[in-house]
């Protein structure tokens, strides 16, 4: 009499789809999935640790290295975090540089999600294209902050400098053509058999459960739950600014690709309102006990350097006192709290990575599914293993 | 303020005993409550006052600042009301471990995972108490003060850090 017996294979952590180091051991019954165990910490720098050794200026640039793929989102939750404990009022034409620059980072991040969800699913063409694409938020980064990635450009109470005369320009071009580029990835997706036959009904997971396992973000709305931060509990300014939140109908991952699409044309009108509203003025609060002095006056006068060095040797004393800002990040809610004791370093600073609490579902969605299905739900969690690791 | 919180309002009423003290601080509410009616309280939450989502759960170590070492924190959302509330309750070294929240909530079982892996705070009832980010063979718990900043049985760091 002929047995049968399931099969344990090993997906990673060195595996193209699983993006990143994620190691899923899954549990196979044929090519149907029984059980996942995910393993990750591969990727595990001790951020938080880290962080309790550094003064509040210095924590900054670790923020990047969280969420690689949208570093100014990362910079945003921190910077506000910090600023609701100092109590300081940022100038509004930094809050508007910040908002530009953070919707620029939603479209980044999910031109990285469609390229690489596309890919994943066998349609090459997407991610060439949408890499294009990326490369001019690129482009925009580097001609601001100098760098590509690690863009480390807020500072308590506003920015590390103003921005470029051609930066509106530049990201006036970007937004006007970029909805034109929206419409030719859907044009190669959204009617495309082979896409919707691996994306709709695939990775399921009702609303209730979806809030049950924590999930935020375009996977929340997805599943049909209208509930979006930037509109809800609104911070940086962002009640000045009218956008749709997108709510999807079936909870699959076509859903959640819809979500995401419409943030996208989202994210350019936003843009396209900050770049009416942004009028000439300072980038930095007038707080002279915790924030950097401007530039001219460190190179420029005595009593300026003394100051920079002050800030940037000894940091400043923050109040004792907790605080927790959460941002509407791309891929979820991001949360940075700290807890200060009264000193210039925190106490704990503990970092609510989106990832990290989306990834829980994975076994949920995709459990009685083949694998290649598995690889579609990897997509459409749109993970990044730095922010789950940290 | 924080006495007219709808929560506080009702936890006062109904757990009053387990109550140790309320604290607002830059528009949020901290409710430090008792170890022993955690759940109770977390689930009343949950059922009674909409807070439905468990944004995060930590720990923070206290180390030499407070009689009870460690401060479990749960960060509760109501996301039919769009408010937070933050529940705390202090955890001593001697009675290093609490009830789970996993029974309230599915997403509590990586955070407490993280939570017993980067503390050892254990957590009882929890499904699946294992480590999460460093491998399973590791000692020590890195997010303690008592932990070295550049890990175990290495020369200490001289230089300075800020």
């Amino acid at each position: 009499m002929a047995t049968t017996e399931t099969m344990t294979l090993n997906m990673g952590p060195q595996h193209p789809s699983t993006h990143g180091v994620l190691r899923l051991v899954l549990e196979l019954d044929g090519e149907v999935i029984t059980k996942i165990t995910p393993h990750i910490g591969y990727l595990h720098r001790g951020v938080e640790k880290l962080s309790e050794h550094r003064t509040y200026h210095q924590i900054l640039p670790l923020t990047d290295r969280l969420d690689y793929l949208a570093p100014m989102s990362n910079n945003l939750g921190y910077i506000l975090a910090v600023e609701k404990l100092m109590a300081v009022e940022v100038p509004e034409r930094a809050e508007t540089i910040r908002i530009i620059m953070t919707e620029l980072t939603r479209l980044e991040s999910h031109l990285v999600w469609i390229a690489c969800h596309a890919l994943d699913i066998g349609a090459m063409t997407v991610f060439i294209y949408a890499f294009r694409e990326r490369e001019t938020v690129m482009e925009i980064y580097e001609l601001i902050s100098g760098a590509r990635m690690t863009s480390n450009f807020y500072r308590v109470g506003g920015l590390s400098q103003d921005v470029p005369d051609e930066f509106v320009k530049k990201v006036s071009d970007f937004i006007d053509v970029m909805p034109g580029y929206l419409d030719q990835y859907e044009g190669l997706l959204t009617t495309n058999p082979i896409w919707l036959k691996r994306t709709v009904g695939n990775g399921v997971i009702s609303a209730e459960d979806a809030i049950d396992f924590g999930i935020t973000g375009p996977a929340l709305r997805g599943s049909g739950v209208d509930w979006d931060l930037r509109r809800d509990n609104p911070y940086s300014g962002y009640e000045k600014y009218q956008f749709k939140v997108p709510v999807g109908e079936n909870c699959d991952t076509f859903d959640r690709y819809k979500v995401r699409l419409i943030e996208m044309r989202e994210a350019c009108k936003i843009v396209r309102q900050g770049l009416d509203r942004l009028k000439p003025g300072p980038v930095l609060a007038d707080y002279p006990q915790v924030c950097y002095p401007p530039k001219e006056n460190v190179y420029n006068s005595i009593e300026g350097l003394i100051h920079h060095f002050k800030i940037a040797s000894e940091g400043f004393p923050a109040p004792e006192g907790e605080v927790y800002q959460g941002i509407e990040a791309p891929k979820g809610e991001l949360g940075f709290y700290i807890v200060s004791d009264g000193g210039n370093k925190p106490e704990r600073l503990r970092i609510r990575p989106p990832s990290f609490v989306n990834l829980q579902a994975i076994e949920k969605m995709a459990k009685g599914s083949m694998i290649a299905d598995l690889v579609a739900v990897i997509g459409t969690l749109d993970i990044v293993l730095g922010e789950i690791d940290r | 303020m924080a006495e007219n919180n709808r929560a506080v309002l009702q936890l006062k009423e109904k757990f009053a005993a387990s109550i140790i003290n309320v604290v607002e601080f830059r528009g949020e509410v901290t409710v430090t409550v008792k170890k022993d009616a955690i759940i109770e309280i977390l689930s009343f939450l949950k059922q009674s006052l909409q807070y439905n989502l468990l944004t995060d759960l930590t720990a923070v170590d206290y180390l030499g600042r407070k009689e009870e070492r460690f401060m479990l924190v749960y960060l509760l959302y109501s996301i039919p009301n769009k408010d937070r509330l933050r529940i705390k309750t202090p955890v001593a070294e001697a009675d290093c471990s609490i009830p789970s929240a996993t029974q309230v909530w599915r997403t509590a079982n990586w955070l407490e995972r993280e939570v017993f892996d980067l503390f050892g705070i254990t957590f009882e009832n929890h499904p699946d108490l294992r480590r999460i980010l460093m491998k399973d063979d590791w000692v020590g718990h890195p997010l303690r003060k008592d932990y070295p900043l550049q890990g175990p049985d290495r020369e200490p760091y001289k230089g300075r850090l800020s």
